[in-house]
Parts: structure tokens; sequence; C-alpha cells
């Protein structure tokens, strides 16, 4: 079982490190790179299924005491969401791989293997089981993706990138401030070991660290006012690229504060979460209205639906909690489904300006009910998975009498839909009114590509399918983040 | 915890904000620097009390200091190096792109705060070829 939890992280490493060193060998290096994308995958579904069977797991690194060494957990909540999103890259890694060989895609000798680098990272964030292996897996996540995102050298890439840049680069400094913070009011930074002695801690430095971490991890996940990085950066990037980091990257740091928030008790900031997270939906929703172009608008949306699962977090409930984690669930392949279709969209029209496009749904029907499933999911439409995640999150809040914040949910839903029916209208229906010439392509690319995005699709359907399971599941590992007890024994074993 | 590690943290932070709240990229990461070791030295203090090196079966385990932060400490410096040095090379990139390495701002955002009238004369502009996007010389993807 423990070897599971190292293949998540070691597999996609060791397939970055030869995916370099066989640059003249691009078939060789893809092979390679699904390869080991796919023993990361297959090893999550596996600790999911242990998990479930037999609780919480932990992993001594190197058999050191936790108060001194690098412990991984994998408890329910992790086992969840680990293979939502490894299965996420390897999707993607197959589109890539058929788009990368045209003038749009990311260079090839790099994308893969960097891919690579960021699932060690994003397999490391999920099951570390203490604070400054966080630091690190974030760093790797960050570090790949600040390279994926300026690598081809372009103006406007290199421009976004610098906001991007220095923005995380900040969040990451605030972070380690915030460990050498709460090592020195606890003397751990273990988590487990922090879910003891934190509510133990006064109530100013408690709220101190809680307050250190919120900022800290909302940069990640951009909230609202820290969010001005991510539609500036996210559009620039090649498709493949930004379906990753939409689908991915913020939800980790939301992953990030639903452990540490949860674990260690910080109930009383769930007012102002709960303030911060209405602004951040209907900002996220008016500025999704406000563009012209389909990755801007999809960009705009990723801020809107981190503040749902704010919401959910910032209730403070079983109920909330168990809402976050579906959402979390849900969106990450939704975000990444609708990201793919807009690079379709690209490689069909030579662009993705709403202006310059139109009357797609006519000439590439497949493309169009590609677009509509998530879309309708994203805006939370029964029976789509979104309208389970919405539904879970906005009952919980009426059961807490939150009623300011669930009109306010309601609101953003209603203009997240309005932003798709922009979308609709520019892209899929009225005339071509364009010149752009579309991206020529291989045949077998574009198959690789279209199948890619349909086996997307068909996940998001499946977790519709599967809703009540996974309600279930995400009900157990919230009531575990909940009552840290196993959590503890298990990593103090 | 002495006064004067205080001191220092205090004043390293002070400097290296003021830094990234520049435009230019290099001042920037002259500002990051700082900050990065405001928080090494931060990691320090958060250790304890100074004591011997903490070098195994060499020193009193009683009488050294915690090694956990230093060797904290040590894997932040190692990162903060290698970005540091990705945040040179993005400055150098943008000065061969622009002749200057300053972040700009949004184009996007300058689009959308246009108001309806301005809109209407740059459409008017578009259509008689007077915008005509430059074509994107810079190579695609190699």
């Amino acid at each position: 079982m423990t070897f599971l939890i190292s293949t998540t992280i070691i597999a996609p490493l060791l397939g970055a490190a030869f995916g370099l060193l066989l640059r003249q060998n691009p078939r060789a290096r893809d092979v390679l790179t699904i390869l080991s994308l796919v023993a990361a995958t297959a090893a999550s579904f596996g600790i999911l299924f242990d998990v479930n069977d037999n609780g919480t797991t932990a992993l001594g690194v190197g058999g050191w005491s936790p108060e001194l060494g690098i412990v991984l957990v994998a408890d329910l909540f992790a086992a969840l969401v680990l293979p939502v999103a490894l299965s996420i890259i390897l999707v993607v890694e197959v589109f890539a791989t058929g788009q990368r060989r045209t003038a749009w895609g990311a260079n090839p000798e790099l994308a893969g293997p960097l891919l690579g680098v960021l699932t060690a990272g994003v397999s490391l964030a999920i099951l570390t089981g203490d604070l400054f292996t966080l630091f690190v897996a974030f760093e790797l996540i960050l570090v790949s993706s600040y390279v994926l995102l300026t690598h081809q050298g372009q103006r406007d890439q290199i421009q976004a990138g610098m906001t991007y840049v220095v923005m995380n680069l900040f969040a990451s400094t605030l972070f380690l401030l915030g460990v050498a913070y709460v090592y020195a009011a606890t003397g751990t930074i273990n988590l487990a070991l922090l879910a003891e002695r934190i509510p133990e801690l006064d109530r100013g430095v408690r709220l101190g660290i809680g307050a250190w971490f919120f900022v800290v991890f909302g940069t990640k996940a951009a909230v609202f006012p820290l969010f001005s990085w991510l539609p500036d950066s996210y559009p620039t990037a090649p498709t493949t690229i930004t379906a990753v980091f939409a689908g991915l990257l913020t939800k980790i740091g939301i992953y990030a504060m639903i452990r540490f928030h949860t674990l260690t008790g910080m109930d009383e900031l769930g007012t102002v979460m709960l303030i911060i997270a209405g602004i951040t939906m209907v900002i996220g929703a008016l500025g999704a209205l406000a563009q012209n172009d389909v990755k801007r608008i999809l960009s705009f949306h990723v801020i809107s639906q981190i503040g749902y699962m704010l919401m959910g977090l910032g209730l403070f409930s079983a109920a909330g909690t168990t809402g976050a984690i579906l959402f979390l669930i849900h969106h990450m392949p939704v975000k990444t489904v609708l990201f793919l279709v807009g690079g379709l969209i690209e490689n069909q029209e030579g662009t993705s300006s709403l202006d310059r496009s139109g009357g797609l749904a006519a000439r590439k029907p497949l493309i169009a009910a590609f677009f509509a499933i998530p879309a309708l999911s994203l805006a939370g439409l029964p029976p789509f998975s979104g309208f389970v995640a919405k539904f879970a999150v906005i009952s919980a809040g009426i059961d807490e009498n939150e009623t300011a914040i669930v009109v306010v949910a309601l609101v953003a839903g209603a203009l997240t839909l309005l932003s798709m029916t922009k979308i609709w209208l520019g892209v899929f229906w009225g005339r071509d009114n364009d010149t752009a010439e579309p991206v020529p392509t291989a045949q077998n690319n574009r198959r690789l590509m279209f199948s890619a995005t349909g086996i997307a699709v068909a996940g998001t359907l499946t977790i519709s399918v599967f809703a009540g399971t996974l309600f279930d599941l995400s009900e157990r590992a919230a009531s575990d983040l909940r009552d840290p007890q196993r959590y503890i024994s298990e990593v103090q074993q | 915890m002495s006064v004067s590690l205080l001191a220092a943290i205090g004043g390293l932070t002070t400097v290296g904000l003021y830094l990234i709240t520049a435009r230019s990229l290099s001042r920037i990461i002259l500002g990051f620097s700082l900050l990065g070791h405001a928080a090494v030295l931060g990691l320090l203090t958060a250790g304890g009390p100074p004591g011997d090196a903490p070098i195994a079966n060499q020193t009193n385990p009683l009488a050294t200091s915690n090694p956990l932060p230093q060797a904290l400490a040590l894997t932040a410096i190692v990162i903060s190096f290698g970005l540091t040095l990705y945040l040179l090379a993005l400055a150098r990139r943008q000065q061969v792109l622009t002749g200057n390495d300053l972040v700009e701002d949004d184009l996007e955002d300058h689009r959308i705060a246009l108001t309806e009238d301005e809109l209407d004369i740059h459409a008017d502009l578009d259509r008689s070829g007077w915008n005509a996007p430059v074509a994107d010389e810079s190579e695609s993807a190699s």
C-alpha cells in the first residue's frame, strides 16, 4: 500500500527525467511520459480503493519520527482528490500529444517532462503531512508552471508571466514566513501535531496563523482580492497548459486551505471566509461577462467557482465541508474540459475571440456538444455534476441560516449561465465572419485531440452518474477532516 | 530571541517590500532576494536560542542549536536561488523583446475600460484597416 503512495510521486518524476534525456526521440519521449502518468494515475486509484476499505494510511519517509521527518498521509480527502487530479493531467497529456505537433502547441521537448514535474508536485501537495513539504510541493508546481507559461518566449507570454511569477513568488515568501511563525509558536510543522497544538494556543496567535495562511493559500487559489494574476496569465499559454493550470493549480490552493483550516479548527474565520467567498463569486462572474475571448471568459469562471468552494469551507459545518469537497471533485474535470474545447475551437477557427468566430455549431456539431455539456454543468444545471455540487454547497448554507451568501451564490450562478450563453452566441451560432484560417492539423493528431476531449466529457458525465457514491465518500472525508483524531493517531504510529 | 535579529528581519522586509512594488523587474528581483533573506532569518529565530553547530556525534546534542529550522532554511535558500535565476532570465527576455524590463499593464483590461464611443472609433479604424493587427513575427513553437 505504501509503495502506491510513493509511486504517485516518483513515477512522474522519473518520466520527466528520462523524457528530458530522450529529446532526440519524440515518439519514445511521448510514450514514456504517458506511461509514467498512467502508472501514477493507476496507483492513485489503488490508494482510493485501499483507503476506502482500510482507512487512513501514513508513510514516514526514511523512517524518521513524525516530528522530524517527512510524512505522507493518504486520508479519504486526499485519496478522493488525487485520482481526479492525476486523470486530468493524463487526459490533457494525450490531447497535448496531438496538439503540440501544430504551431499552436507547446514546445514538445519541454512541455511533456515539465508536466511530469508538475504532476509530482500535485501528488506531493495532496499527500503531504507537513507544512514545509507542502511549501516545497507548491514550489515544484509553481516552478514548472512558470516555465510552461513562458517557455515559448513570446511577448504576451513574458508580459503575463511576469505578473504571475511575481504574485506567486510573493505568496511563497509569505508561506515561508508563515512556516517560521508556526514553528516558533508550536515547535512543529507536522500537520497532525499542529491539529493538536494550534487549538491550544492563545486566541490571537491562533487567528493570526489562520489569517496568514488564508492569505497564502488564497493567493494560490485566486480569491478576491488576490486574483488579478489569473485572468492575465492563463489565456496566453498554449491551451493544454492553460487546461491543466485552470483545472488544478487554484484547486490545490483551495485543497490546502480546506485541509489546514479544518484540521486546525479555524471556525472563527468562517464569517470572513464567507464574505470573501461571496465577493469572489460575483466579481468572477461579472468579470467573465465583460470579456470577449473564450479563454478569458473561462479564466474568470475559475475565480467565480473558487468562491463556491470557499463558501463550503467557510460554513465550517459537516455539510459545508462535504459540499466543498464535492465541488472540488466536480470542478477540476469540468474546467479542464472547457479549456480543451477552447483549444478545439481555437484549432478550428484560428482564434478564440468571440468577435472573429461564429457558426461553429453548424460546421462542427461535435465541438458544440463537447462545449454544451460541461458548460451547463459549470452553470449548475441538472442533471449534470455541477448541479449536485452546487446543491450540496447551497443546501449546507441554508442549513446554517446563512441566507445572504446563499442568495449571492444563486445570483452568481445565473451570471455564469449568462456568460456561457455569450460564448455560445459568439462562437457556435451566427455566421462565420472571419478570415482566420484553421490551424493546419494532421488527421491522426486531430483524432487524438477529439478523443481526449471525448474521454474527458465522458468523465464529467460519470461524476454525475456516481454522484450518490461520491457524495457519501465526500461526507466521510469531511467528517474525518472535522474530527482529526484518526489522522493524528495514524501519523503518530 | 535576539533583538538584533528581529531588527534585521524587519529592515529586510521593509526594503524588500518597497522594492517589489517597483515596475522594473530588476528591482523586483532584488526585493525578492531581500524578502527571502528575511524569511530565512525568520526560520532561524523560530528555532530558539543559538548553540553549537548541530553535527551528529561531534557535539553534545543538549548544547546545540535546533537543526530542523536550519534544514528548512537550507531548502528555502536553494529554492530561492533557482527562482532568482529564472527571474533574471525572464527580465533579460523582456529586455530583448521590448527594450526595457518593466512589468506592463494588461492590454485586454484597457480594451474593457474603454467607453462605448471609444470602442466605436476603434471599430471604425479596424474597418478602414488603420488598426490592422501587425502580423506576429515572433517565432512560434519550434
